[in-house]
């Protein structure tokens, strides 16, 4: 069986970016506080979704709506509201994280096919296996900490499917319970659906030396021929103990191209490409790119090198834990 | 020099000099004809501002000797081409032929923004705003232009063609095949 892209779209053009491009399943989010990537012009209201998501059935893809923030007490519904909208605008599934709003979709829209989020950061069998019992989830996306080894044993232990991502931004901490953008910005991707929002970003070049500043702190500083990365403070660049450096991690993307044969191996379904902010021309040239990919696999040919590199933060790329060879 | 900034095509110097002399007002002029054209026929571009919707942005082509001054005005957009720096909420700076690909979706805005070809000043949020909303316009340049040039739309399609041949750069929106 192919193994499923799943390909990210931050507006309704790169949704039909993606599904042009080859992708098996479009995922995306409602412009407001309920998906992680709650960015300024971003996202869809109702309507667009409703036209997204039959634009993709009408080419055979799927369209999965992330509801994976972390409702506020008070305003739960808005999260309910959202979920209930997804089953009307005829989403193939909703991605969820929180378990209070696991089991409102549960006990509300049990026709609506669940998926567990990167955000509830499940990374071993019993807690998935609790949660496919518990909530009927169908799917659980794989936190981006684990080695093939250790998702192939997750996999011999579950009856669900699994998806991991391949490709895109590398969140190096447990998702969902990172409290780095919070600590600097007070708004995190957990309850505000933005890590390092750009109202709190500010840049500065001067004769070419590019400064970055995240909630009034320079986080990183750049020279005049280097790449620039995204302002988190997971990727800055911090003095300690008289050394300075990238202390969690490099700013480099995830590349897990090469290592799609292993991953079908260990029984993962389906393939997450990172990049709801991103725009179209990059959801074009990574789907593409993955979709050879894949197909390549099933015919039994070797893996095509890809041409991502440009579109890597850093310009960089790593194969992160999937290969535990980091520092 | 950057990977991507090989591939991006500066404006030719010579003509940037002949520019400095050129008066402005008149590209003012067209250039707010052509964005009150665009907000007619897209006017979900102007709604994904969002709150930035009356923000001036400072779109600052490095190769040429002037800045652009756009204001959403609400979605009665007013362009202005000044010279000098300009003064503005955002400021996005890069050589023309990247500003031009990434209406046309040739380009990633965050690509450009690693290899250090676009440099974002100011209030980020708005010119992330900005970037995505045109990014979900879908906008072909030379048919805006056309569509306002009356029996000159077929002669300025074909000069806009052929300058995209012999320049490289990306003047008209690419055709999305459907791959599969």
């Amino acid at each position: 069986m192919v193994m499923e892209i799943v390909c990210p779209a931050g507006t309704p053009a790169a949704l039909r970016a993606a599904v042009k491009a080859g992708a098996h399943t479009v995922y995306c989010g409602f412009n407001d506080e309920t998906n992680a990537r709650n960015f300024p012009g971003l996202n869809f209201d109702r309507e667009e979704m409703r036209d997204g998501v039959a634009f993709a059935h009408a080419h055979g893809s799927k369209v999965l709506i992330a509801i994976n923030t972390f409702p506020r007490a008070g305003n739960e519904a808005i999260w309910h509201r959202a979920v209930a909208d997804a089953e009307v605008c005829g989403a193939d599934a909703v991605i969820l994280a929180d378990p209070g709003l696991l089991d409102y979709a549960a006990r509300n829209h049990p026709g609506l096919r669940r998926h567990l989020s990167v955000q509830a950061a499940a990374a071993n069998a019993d807690i998935i296996n609790f949660y496919a019992e518990t909530f009927d989830v169908k799917r659980v996306v794989l936190p981006r900490v684990l080695s093939v080894q250790e998702i192939a044993a997750i996999n011999a232990e579950i009856q669900v499917e699994t998806e991991v991502f391949v490709f895109g931004g590398l969140c190096v901490m447990a998702e969902g319970r990172c409290s780095l953008s919070s600590y600097v910005t007070g708004l995190s991707p957990n309850m505000n659906g933005v890590c390092s929002p750009a109202s709190h970003v500010e840049y500065r070049e001067d004769k070419g030396v590019l400064d970055a500043r995240l909630g009034g702190y320079t986080i990183h500083r750049v020279g005049q021929n280097e790449p620039a990365p995204y302002p988190t403070l997971c990727k800055g660049c911090f003095g300690a103990s008289d050394k300075t450096g990238h202390l969690f991690e490099d700013p480099v993307s995830l590349n897990a191209e090469q290592l799609i044969p292993q991953l079908q191996k260990a029984g993962v379904t389906a393939l997450k490409i990172e990049g709801r902010q991103r725009s179209r021309s990059y959801v074009a040239q990574v789907v593409r790119n993955f979709r050879a990919a894949v197909d390549a696999l099933e015919a039994g040919c070797p893996m095509p090198e890809g041409m991502l590199a440009r579109l890597s933060e850093g310009q960089a790329m790593t194969t992160g834990a999937y290969k535990k060879t980091w520092r | 020099m950057s990977q991507s900034q090989a591939s991006i095509p500066l404006f030719p110097p010579i003509l940037a000099r002949a520019l400095r002399v050129v008066p402005l007002a008149p590209l003012s002029l067209s250039l707010t004809a052509c964005s009150r054209n665009i907000a007619k026929s897209h006017p979900k571009l102007f709604r994904r501002l969002g709150e930035y919707d009356h923000t001036r942005f400072v779109l600052d082509p490095v190769d040429l000797p002037f800045v652009i001054y756009l204001d959403p005005n609400g979605g009665v957009p007013r362009v202005t081409v000044i010279r000098g720096n300009g003064d503005g909420a955002a400021r996005i700076s890069g050589p023309l032929a990247a500003l031009i690909g990434l209406v046309h979706g040739a380009f990633d805005g965050d690509a450009l923004f690693f290899s250090r070809d676009l440099v974002v000043k100011g209030d980020t949020g708005a010119a992330l705003a900005l970037r995505n909303a045109i990014d979900d316009a879908e906008l072909d340049l030379s048919q805006e232009i056309a569509s306002i040039s009356g029996p000159l739309a077929g002669p300025l399609q074909q000069l806009i063609a052929f300058a995209e041949r012999r320049t490289g750069v990306c003047l008209t929106r690419p055709e999305e095949a459907v791959a599969w």
